[in-house]
């Protein structure tokens, strides 16, 4: 396998995808451009604001950090998969609830790593592990602390449930 | 931005990665965790003719105690050594540095090796490495060969790696009872590229400290040893080993070098604290 175009086959939120792409696609472009899946946000394009970030397999990555040929066989989950999937739906109600969003263009990239730290804990995370997990993701509107309350907030009700 | 154009292709064996890059040459890059790579391609700072993928090469990012040594394969992911039990019982001076190497989503990408190779002055990890005195393992088109930290970090984004070669592993003394190991850094936001930085370990004798080795990032083109510091700190005497330190660090973006010679004084007061066991 090499060249400047190249053959890849992966799943997208369940679903088999084929694709012929440019070497230099990165992943939330092809997400985005190829698939019409434009949840994954580009903001900064070199990994320092987290809008991109998704799913493969089963860990969560930049997706302007890794190239689509990288994808081939690999197992890809976005923003789209976990809300259809209902897998953050909670997390989702209490961002709205809370008013943890307002323009709206970090929040599928805050979801998402926020899910992955809800995913990984064992306990209830501390506001400090809140803060350091989700450090990688910039917010521009809410100042943080709504966004670390909707999360903390999750978090107990989840452990609660359980 | 988007990368210019670029053909890529994947290596299945460190032979093979080496002879594309011997017929490839400047052209090529490898690609391993591509954290700062790609970064680097997306802003057409770089624009290479051939990415060589070495993510598929098997058996290159072990982490296992050999000896008295802690040997890290070049592909191990951040993550993988955040996480290791290995390095929390061997390498306690890399597991707490790896909680500030970028964030989650970066550490499970970013390899041990390619923030070596990458050697930004401003990356924890290269200065651990100069802390620790650890080794290089290098594979190229005549062999192999093993370069000590003290002599791979040679400028700029410069290291003592030739076109052609590639890490495979590094190597670290294995920490002991009588090991001492501090790290702090100062950054803007949790996870990004430090101000200032300070790696460092020593050995306990009694009260006293011997074999202090200080490695500051984020003050020059690599990562720098503060020798006289290291000499004071051994007397014991904090407030000197400050007074000693004689960084040159240059004005950047992120602070002036007034600033940065200040704090990297703050950071030496801290990590001295952590080396003699007292809290700050």
């Amino acid at each position: 396998m090499s060249g400047r175009t190249l053959d890849i086959s992966l799943t997208v939120n369940g679903e088999r995808v084929r694709g012929h792409v440019e070497a230099r696609r990165t992943l939330v472009d092809f997400l985005r451009e190829d698939l019409a899946l434009t949840g994954s946000h580009v903001g900064c394009e070199h990994g320092v604001c987290g809008a991109c970030t998704v799913r493969v397999n089963g860990e969560i990555v930049r997706g302007c950090l890794m190239l689509a040929v990288q994808c081939d066989g690999a197992t890809v989950e976005t923003i789209e998969g976990l809300s259809d999937s209902g897998e953050v739906a909670d997390l989702q109600a209490a961002f709205e609830q809370r008013n943890a969003l307002q323009c709206g263009f970090c929040t599928p990239g805050m979801l998402t790593a926020a899910q992955d730290l809800l995913k990984r804990s064992k306990k209830v995370p501390s506001r400090d592990q809140i803060r350091e997990h989700l450090s990688g993701n910039y917010c521009r509107c809410t100042g943080y602390h709504a966004i670390v309350d909707a999360v903390e907030a999750v978090a107990q009700a989840r452990a609660k449930g359980k | 931005m988007k990368p210019s154009p670029f053909a890529y292709t994947r290596a299945k064996t460190v032979k093979e990665a080496v002879a594309l890059l011997a017929r490839h040459k400047d052209d090529a890059r490898l690609l391993a965790g591509g954290q700062s790579l790609i970064a680097t391609l997306n802003m057409r700072l770089s624009a290479p003719e051939l990415l060589i993928d070495i993510n598929g090469i098997r058996n290159l990012d072990g982490i296992a105690r050999k000896g008295k040594y802690v040997e890290i394969g070049a592909l191990a992911r951040h993550a993988q050594v955040e996480n290791s039990d290995v390095i929390a019982k061997h390498a306690p001076l890399l597991a707490l540095a790896m909680p500030h190497i970028g964030h989650p989503a970066i550490r499970n990408r970013g390899t041990f090796g390619g923030s070596i190779a990458f050697a930004d002055p401003a990356a924890e990890l290269p200065a651990c490495l100069l802390a620790l005195g650890g080794e290089i393992d290098i594979a190229g088109p005549r062999g192999k060969r093993k370069v000590k930290a003290d002599a791979f970090f040679k400028g700029l984004f410069e290291t003592a790696l030739r076109p052609q070669e590639m890490i495979t592993a590094v190597r670290i003394p294995a920490a002991d009872k009588s090991a001492r190991v501090g790290f702090a850094e100062l950054a803007r936001r949790h996870g990004d590229y430090a101000i200032v930085g300070l790696a460092a370990c020593a050995r306990a004798e009694g009260k006293r400290l011997t074999d202090v080795r200080l490695a500051y990032f984020g003050v020059g083109n690599t990562p720098v040893r503060a020798r006289k510091a290291e000499t004071a700190l051994a007397g014991g005497d904090i407030e000197a080993a400050v007074k000693t330190l004689e960084l040159e660090p240059n004005d950047d973006v992120q602070a002036t070098a007034e600033v940065k010679k200040h704090l990297a004084g703050v950071l030496l007061r801290r990590v001295a604290a952590q080396l003699m066991g007292t809290r700050t």
